[in-house]
């Protein structure tokens, strides 16, 4: 059934004369290039670009498609990551004319609809984080925590306080650490406790009039709420410090608890896993940020404000970081995000979050009999089971990677692995709302299955899928980046 | 709702396995007085077809490139997409996918990467590319920590006024919290006076960002600002234009040592400004300080060619405060258009969409510059947009009447340049016919007759 020849590189199907698009000839003067530009800026001859007939291309990429796992075909448990249901008419009615072809710099008077809708959503965000300040601009959730951190610098900045140090959990996730440096900031890690929560001693211990902000998951990448998160706000507001929530598992929260409510200053969130925006293999995403009232002068600009019946952006905000990014942010994905709160309702996104715990935690209560569940019976979004026993059991040296391996020649994308880094040999697994309990039955069968499978099945795995265990190594050492004709 | 597929009967067997009585005991965590004790203050749930009346009712309220004839740019433009791009997008197995983590379920996605790599390298004439960036504003400041951490100079950066003023204030906003200078040259011809440029790069200059065509759509001399800033040791970021390079010399054929670009214009619609695709391409030396995702070729363990995201020890996930950057997705479904658009089109096709834009460009310049009232606010070769000058000092009046008459008919700069204030930058696309651009000429030059409220 697979065509290999259309999988073939784009250049090595390219012959030399094919065109797919044609374009029509010129109605205007057409002089010579070399007399509208001078002769030393032009080209000889145009880029190397393969040459293809719309047919090569059309064939070429829906048999690429085929290869890939999404969505669409395949449940995916990812942990920290997931992926729910990306509903067809959030696509049919982002890609209306009037929000696809309208032009950053039109006159404000020609984008009303649009304002309107964006100044929407700006107050939805707001509501459903209990923080009034919100910022659409950012164009993911790593550059949402880089904004709210530059958010946080600037503020302090204008107090005349110098704060250097930003704390994250060991648990937390790499973007944390990585924004926090960008963000100018020294980062410091605080250990969790044996239950996965903050280390209440050791954050006290690093208290001080140097730390700008502690930056928490709640619920965690273990899938817990941390309980005591409101005694850590205090904590930390009493020394001057910011909290910033990492917006990830929003999903398990909505409308039950709100981040504003429980001590946060600043959050992201991450679109495509609460408001199930697609994640086209890798982005594009958004990272709207929310932010307590005293942080809001400091968010990028513009952001979109209501004079009367009239919206506008507003520029005119002289104690803004500016902009993080060209243009008003990732408008596609936040119209999507926009029609998925209005479908669900405030009544339907609770329920996204009643049955997104509901399918985790059954999901738990059927995994833990064949592979512990280092944290407890109960869970939040996600929960995190360890692989660590078959390494004694079965000789393997990976065993978590070798199970997710495994359970996609059984049609499951694999659960995220290896992360939290708390965890010894951690399989992360999250179902979100949008499964059934038969796909949550015959995921957790097959998980049983497969960890009950012998070693050699297990290390060689996936056997069904067109290639297995890719050399990264070799990838990495000799970093062949781009085809070569050979 | 119907995301959700639990039945009532579903979460009774459901809480019954779990051994909890309610739904609300699977929250116990949390509590009490965290909780919010009350529905959140949203609008009630529309139905499909509720939602689509209300979407159609507000996307009515836009005008757009369909509605109106489109003169603007800066960053944005619009081009033509051929209907294969949207189709080949649409797949499910293209959006609905995550990240390629598990190479061997994600061959589609980590081919279409590697492609892309190489496509931006055919186009740049550069050694590497990584498999794209959030826009072209951010990839410019990436290109510019890029070129701190290889030259190790922490000390200043470089760029001209001609850089476009969003990537100029993201820089700004970037750096602010780094101990790095950032200098703007002055620009008052609209296109670097290289010796002016010689002054501000010195032994602790990074790198200077350089954009050709600029902002303002002239050609720059870049292999003499490439010269200045080699002789300091600093690196050359050029940001392009990637439809420029169909007729333009290509980027490394000039000395650029790190290329940076905006790629809506390869296949990507305008959406009010994202989300767009940050190309960012460089010398093979760099290669471990890019940031963001990398598609590599490989084998697999049967010795099949193969692809996975490699040089992931330069990425957040593994080395989390050192990474490169914290960047953590691409674009990849942006990159994916840019790929088939740049396969529909290939070099000819590529090379006749420049000439067209160039061309109409030009035809429009002449046009409206032949009217007493409009003048070309700058000397010097441009591509696809170029400045005029309103000397009756009516832009925002006149904008604002072409719009109510069905024309986009150009970017105001008084937003970013104040000296620029009676100025229009205009871009003109291969889409434009003769009939378009003389329509927007007669009414650019034509009387202000109604007193149209502004708000640009």
């Amino acid at each position: 059934m697979r065509n290999t020849q259309a999988t073939r590189m784009l250049f090595d199907l390219s012959r030399p004369g094919r065109r797919g698009t044609v374009f029509p000839a010129c109605d205007v003067d057409a002089p010579a290039l070399d007399a509208l530009l001078p002769a030393e800026a032009l080209a000889d001859a145009p880029p190397p670009l393969p040459e293809l007939a719309e047919p090569d291309v059309v064939r070429h990429f829906t048999n690429l498609s085929t290869l890939n796992m999404s969505v669409d075909t395949h449940f995916y448990p990812l942990g920290s990551c997931t992926m729910k249901y990306n509903p067809k008419r959030n696509e049919r009615l982002a890609s209306l004319p009037g929000w696809l072809h309208v032009h950053p710099y039109q006159p404000e008077s020609t984008i009303q609809g649009l304002l309107q809708l964006l100044y929407e959503l700006q107050g939805y965000l707001a509501e459903i984080s209990g923080l009034p300040g919100v910022s659409l601009q950012p164009a993911a959730g790593a550059h949402g925590e880089l904004a709210a951190l530059m958010v946080a610098a600037a503020y302090f900045r204008d107090r005349g306080e110098h704060r250097s140090i930003v704390l994250t959990p060991d648990s937390a996730h790499g973007t944390n650490p990585a924004s926090a440096r960008m963000a100018g900031f020294d980062s410091v890690t605080i250990p969790s406790g044996r239950d996965g929560r903050v280390d209440l001693a050791a954050l006290r211990g690093q208290l001080d009039q140097r730390i700008a902000v502690f930056m928490i998951t709640n619920p965690n990448t273990l899938g817990l709420f941390d309980a005591q998160v409101a005694e850590i706000a205090e904590l930390v507001h009493a020394r001057g410090g910011l909290i910033y929530l990492d917006g990830a598992n929003m999903n398990a929260i909505l409308g039950i608890t709100r981040p504003g409510d429980f001590g946060a200053d600043l959050m992201h969130y991450n679109p495509h896993k609460t408001f199930s925006g697609p994640h086209g293999g890798g982005g594009p995403g958004a990272g709207p940020i929310c932010v307590a009232a005293h942080l809001e002068p400091f968010l990028p600009t513009p952001v979109v404000t209501r004079r009367g019946a009239h919206y506008a952006l507003d520029y005119d905000r002289p104690r803004s970081i500016g902009r993080v990014r060209a243009f008003f942010g990732n408008v596609g994905v936040l119209l999507r995000a926009y029609c998925y709160i209005r479908t669900c309702g405030p009544d339907g996104l609770r329920q996204v979050s009643e049955n997104a715990v509901l399918n985790a935690n059954y999901l738990l209560s059927r995994v833990k009999h064949f592979l512990p569940v280092p944290h407890g019976d109960r869970c939040m979004h996600e929960f995190v089971a360890s692989a660590e026993r078959l390494k004694h059991d079965k000789g393997l040296k990976q065993p978590a990677m070798d199970l997710g391996k495994r359970l996609l020649d059984y049609g499951f994308h694999a659960p995220t692995v290896y992360f939290p880094l708390t965890v010894h040999d951690a399989l992360m697994i999250e179902p979100t709302e949008s499964e059934s309990k038969e796909t949550l039955d015959a995921f957790a069968e097959a998980l049983f299955h497969v960890s009950g499978e012998s070693a050699e099945l297990l290390h060689d795995a996936p056997h069904a899928s067109t290639i297995s265990r890719p050399d990264e190594v070799t990838a990495a050492r000799q970093a062949q980046v781009k085809w070569t004709c050979e | 709702m119907s995301y959700i597929l639990n039945t009532p009967e579903d979460q009774q067997a459901m809480l019954a396995a779990i051994g909890v009585a309610s739904l609300d005991e699977l929250f116990s965590s949390i509590p009490q007085q965290l909780r919010l004790r009350r529905p959140l203050d949203l609008p009630p749930a529309l139905t499909e077809l509720d939602l689509t009346g209300h979407m159609q009712t507000l996307a009515d309220r836009n005008a757009h490139a369909g509605s109106h004839v489109c003169f603007l740019g800066g960053g944005s433009y619009d081009h033509f997409i051929p209907a294969a791009v949207d189709a080949l997008a649409a797949r499910g197995e293209f959006y609905t996918s995550y990240t390629p983590y598990q190479p061997e379920v994600s061959q589609g996605n980590l081919q279409a990467m590697f492609e892309y790599q190489t496509l931006i390298c055919q186009l740049t004439g550069m050694d590497v590319s990584n498999a794209s960036l959030y826009d072209g504003g951010s990839a410019t400041v990436e290109a510019a920590l890029l070129s701190m951490s290889v030259t190790r100079r922490m000390g200043k950066v470089v760029t001209v006024d001609s850089l476009h003023p969003e990537y100029q204030q993201v820089l700004a906003t970037y750096l602010a919290n780094l101990p790095t200078q950032l200098v703007t040259v002055p620009v008052p011809a609209g296109r670097l006076a290289p010796q002016r440029l010689a002054a501000a790069v010195d032994q602790q200059t990074a790198c200077v960002l350089l954009q050709h065509p600029n902002f303002f759509g002239g050609l720059e001399d870049v292999r003499a600002v490439a010269d200045i800033a080699h002789q300091a040791g600093a690196l050359l970021v050029l940001v392009v234009d990637p439809l420029s390079l169909g007729v333009l010399q290509c980027p490394a054929a000039l000395g650029a040592d790190v290329v940076v670009a905006e790629g809506q214009c390869l296949g990507n619609p305008m959406q009010f400004g994202g989300p767009y695709l940050g190309i960012i391409a460089c010398r093979e030396q760099f290669i471990r300080r890019l940031p963001g995702r990398i598609a590599g070729q490989t084998v697999d363990r049967r010795g099949r060619r193969c692809w996975v995201l490699t040089l992931q020890t330069r990425e957040q996930h593994i080395r989390r405060e050192k990474a490169t950057s914290n960047i953590c997705t691409n674009q990849g479904l942006l990159a994916l258009r840019a790929t088939i658009y740049l396969s529909l089109l290939g070099p000819q096709g590529l090379r006749e969409a420049a000439t067209l834009c160039a061309r109409k460009a030009h035809y429009a310049c002449q046009r409206i510059t032949a009217h007493p009232r409009w003048t070309r606010r700058f000397d010097g070769p441009t591509f696809k947009e170029f400045v005029i000058r309103d000397t009756a000092g009516q832009v925002a009046e006149q904008v604002a009447q072409a719009a109510a008459e069905g024309i986009l008919a150009g970017v105001p700069l008084a937003r970013w340049y104040p000296d620029l204030a009676d100025c229009l930058l205009v871009a003109v696309t291969e889409k434009r016919t003769r009939d378009e651009i003389h329509r927007w000429a007669d009414v650019l030059a034509g009387p202000v007759h109604q007193v149209v409220a502004s708000h640009a």
